[in-house]
């Protein structure tokens, strides 16, 4: 195989000792890569329903297929699976930047990494020389310092570093990996399943080649996809950005707003990617042989925030901003450093501050459990101190750390009703009350709320279909955008370039890397498989159809405002999405996978895992309702 | 017979590279048909959070790395005014790179002898590759020139907007 390295690498923590496997022809040509090995590798190693904060709990980095290969948006893509903290079900995330690349030239496929260090430490691998460090100095220290520190400590300005900041270390349960400074593995926790292993970081150098199976057929295919990378199918992400969405969101009643108490945010303006871009930009850069750039850094220099920087997107704008009422771009910016900083995913660190301001505005906390912190919708101060009290636990942040769904259960008086999660895990920008192929999508989808498994919000708002009704056929919309997502984040080609190709092309860029023969059927009947054993997992952790639900508030309270008014998701309504959906994947109406389905994507020897479930009468009625955690 | 003045070699405009590695990508597959930045004759460069720039052979007037090689290996070509890489001389001992004071001469992970742009026979593969039209061939008197004129435009634009 040419593309892949070829190896896996196994690294206890607890023992100090590692060890590398050969890379499976069968597994790479079934699973991809990315999410798809992630998925596998966590299925196969884990001890079913095991803690995410068990030291036997693996986690798994898994590269996309291409990483080190001049592919467009897809040279240093890199994922992460485990056991989440938060869902206790399916943790995983994606990331670029140029870490991926590095990994691959070091000469791995996927680091699985296992066990509980004594002392804090940070794992170095440099091609076959792999060690532990000790991280005492680092323990304590914010994703940047870190990042500093060891280049510092190594001698080495060139290595690539995916670390962990004071949020992993507290084990706040949405913690994230930061790797090249700006780049996030946000969601779902897996930073702080590395802090529970007393496990700051990965420094990785690599100086092998990485090679491909046809030269000639590839040079041409890569030209032509860099042609169109820097085409029209592009042109948004180049431009305003994804923080372009702001005002079409807005506009559209999608932008939710003040813990979704709406869907219209009135300080839009103040906070658009036009104003951004003209106010705030000053530089959109691009990572590892990216063909088309989209990381907008904008900058502050002046006001309370003078000196600060970070990344700019629609989601963090949402979490951060309109969620939280905060209708100041420097604040924001400012904001998403501090997530950056201290290793919180910014979408859920947002809802999670602005579940804390509707707490306090409705009196269930007061400035005694705040720490005198005024609390309020669109108090900007109030937020960025709150980031810090969560990532250290100080006063309510040591709550909120938990998640909103802990958080809720922890406090009662019926704040669970403005809950805003999906197993667990924190609401996404779409306001899928008036998005009701979207609403289907995070229902289903397998890490918790999210907008990144399905992209379903794609024909609610170009009109594709109506987005105010319901029907079966929405079902197949869905599936559709699955298992395109997933065999997207297995390759792990950029989203931002999602329009720039087919199945087709998938395929015969992957022959042409890696000299395995593969077709767009075949590449596509690969994401069907992933999908499909996402759900075996997350059934055999415990999940079911009551599990695929919309938070509360999707269902009860209605948008207040605009184009979108009066609208949200009934039960009725989610149940015949629900059972569209199973229909057309071939699974029970209580969502577990067919027999027949299982052996015809060839995961016959995961059946055990669903053995009396698909048995099961239809008698179990979802209740629309928060998991309790 | 041109003079060495003129000689145009490999330019990145800072304003325009988004830092992307792409050209690392394309050069070291033009030259040995692998993926390897070590390979790369030209290496982008980027400080946090958002200087990017990359760098290859400037072609430089009395080129240290040529002075400073024990062995005589190198050598600047009348025609164009690269460095010439005698193989069979270099020992890759790496007193070129260490002459360099933008690292743009380097030692093959591999034959371990030194390696230098050589412009790709006039039609540079980075030039080709690169998504934001970054790279262009330069000669010290366009490079002049050009900032001549962005010097120009930003003092006249002060003067109008004074007398506004």
């Amino acid at each position: 195989m040419d593309g892949y390295a070829g190896k896996i690498l196994y690294v206890d923590l607890t023992t100090g000792k590692s060890r590398t496997e050969p890379l499976p022809e069968k597994m790479a040509e079934d699973f991809l890569g990315g999410a798809g090995f992630g998925i596998k590798m966590i299925t196969d190693l884990q001890r079913p329903g095991i803690d995410a904060f068990d030291p036997e709990n693996p986690i798994v980095f898994s590269l996309g297929t291409f990483c080190g290969v001049m592919v467009p948006g897809a040279s240093s893509k890199w994922g992460v699976a485990g056991k989440s903290p938060q869902s206790n079900a399916l943790g995983e995330a994606y990331s670029t930047g140029f870490f991926g690349a590095e990994m691959r030239r070091a000469g791995y496929d996927i680091v699985v990494v296992t066990g509980k260090a004594r002392n804090p430490i940070y794992l170095y691998i440099e091609d076959e020389s792999v060690q532990l460090m000790d991280a005492s100095h680092l323990w304590g220290k914010d994703n940047w310092e870190t990042e500093a520190m060891i280049k510092e400590d190594l001698g080495d300005p060139g290595v690539r570093l995916a670390s962990i900041g004071q949020a992993g270390e507290n084990l706040v349960r949405f913690a994230c990996i930061i790797n090249d400074r700006l780049r996030a593995a946000g969601r779902t926790g897996m930073g702080a399943v590395m802090g529970s292993k007393n496990f700051k970081a990965i420094a990785v150098r690599g100086t092998a080649d990485v090679t491909v199976a046809d030269v000639e057929k590839f040079k041409e295919l890569s030209f032509e996809m860099y042609r169109r990378a820097k085409g029209p199918a592009t042109e948004k992400y180049r431009g305003l950005g994804t923080s372009g969405n702001v005002l079409v969101l807005n506009k559209a009643a999608a932008m939710p707003t003040r813990n979704w108490q709406d869907a219209v945010f009135e300080g839009a303006e103040k906070v658009s990617g036009e104003l951004m871009n003209e106010r705030y930009v000053t530089k959109i850069q691009g990572c590892d042989a990216c063909g088309s750039r989209c990381e907008h850094v904008a900058s502050v220099n002046e006001g309370p925030y003078k000196g600060s920087y970070s990344r700019v997107e629609y989601e963090p704008i949402y979490a951060l901003g309109s969620c939280t009422g905060v209708d100041r771009a420097d604040a924001i910016i400012r904001s998403v450093q501090l997530c950056d900083l201290y290793g919180l995913d910014a979408l859920s660190a947002g809802v999670v501050v602005a579940f804390g301001m509707e707490l306090y505005e409705k009196g269930l906390i007061t400035k005694k459990d705040t720490g005198g912190i005024d609390l309020r919708f669109g108090n900007h101060e109030a937020q960025t101190e709150m980031l810090r009290k969560i990532a250290f636990r100080e006063d309510i942040g040591d709550i909120l750390a938990e998640g909103v769904a802990r958080a809720a259960e922890k406090i009662g008086k019926g704040s669970e009703a403005f809950a805003l999660h999906i197993k667990g895990v924190e609401m996404t920008g779409y306001d899928v009350r008036g998005l009701k192929t979207c609403a289907l999508g995070y229902a289903v989808s397998r890490r918790g709320a999210d907008h990144q498994r399905h992209g379903a919000y794609g024909p609610d708002l170009k009109g594709t279909v109506d987005r105010f009704s319901v029907d079966k056929g929405r079902g197949q919309l869905v599936i559709d955008g699955e298992d395109l997502y997933s065999v997207i984040d297995s390759l792990i080609l950029c989203k931002f370039n999602r329009g720039i190709w087919n199945y087709d092309e998938m395929a015969q860029m992957y022959a042409y890397v890696t000299g395995l023969p593969m077709t767009g059927e075949k590449i596509r009947h690969a994401g069907e498989r992933i999908s499909n054993l996402a759900r075996i997992y997350n059934i055999r952790e415990g999940l079911g159809r009551t599990d695929d639900n919309l938070p509360i508030r999707c269902m009860t309270d209605p948008i207040k405002s605009g184009v979108a008014k009066g609208s949200l998701v009934t039960q009725k309504e989610l149940d015949i999405l629900l059972d569209g959906y199973y229909e057309s994947r071939g699974w029970t109406n209580e969502g577990v996978p067919t027999k027949a389905k299982i052996d015809e994507l060839g995961l016959s020897e995961y059946y055990q895992y669903l053995e009396g479930l698909t048995k099961k009468p239809k008698t179990r009625k979802a209740k629309g309702k928060g998991r309790a955690k | 017979m041109m003079s060495k003045r003129e000689h145009k070699f490999v330019s990145a405009d800072p304003d325009l590279c988004t830092g992307c590695t792409l050209c690392e990508y394309a050069c070291a597959f033009e030259k040995d048909g692998v993926f390897n930045p070590l390979r790369s004759r030209i290496r982008a460069v980027r400080l946090y959070p958002s200087g990017n720039i990359a760098i290859t052979c400037r072609l430089c007037e009395n080129a240290p790395c040529v002075i400073a090689c024990p062995r005589d290996a190198l050598d600047q070509s009348e025609e164009n005014g690269t460095i010439i890489v005698d193989d069979d001389k270099c020992d890759g001992c790496g007193w070129c790179l260490e002459a360099c004071d933008f690292g743009a001469i380097t030692i093959h992970p591999v034959t371990k002898k030194a390696i230098v742009c050589d412009l790709c026979g006039g039609e540079p593969k980075c030039i080709e590759i690169c998504p934001v039209e970054a790279l262009s061939l330069a000669s010290r008197d366009t490079h002049a020139t050009k900032s001549r004129i962005e010097a120009s435009r930003k003092l006249l634009k002060a003067h109008q907007e004074s007398e506004l």
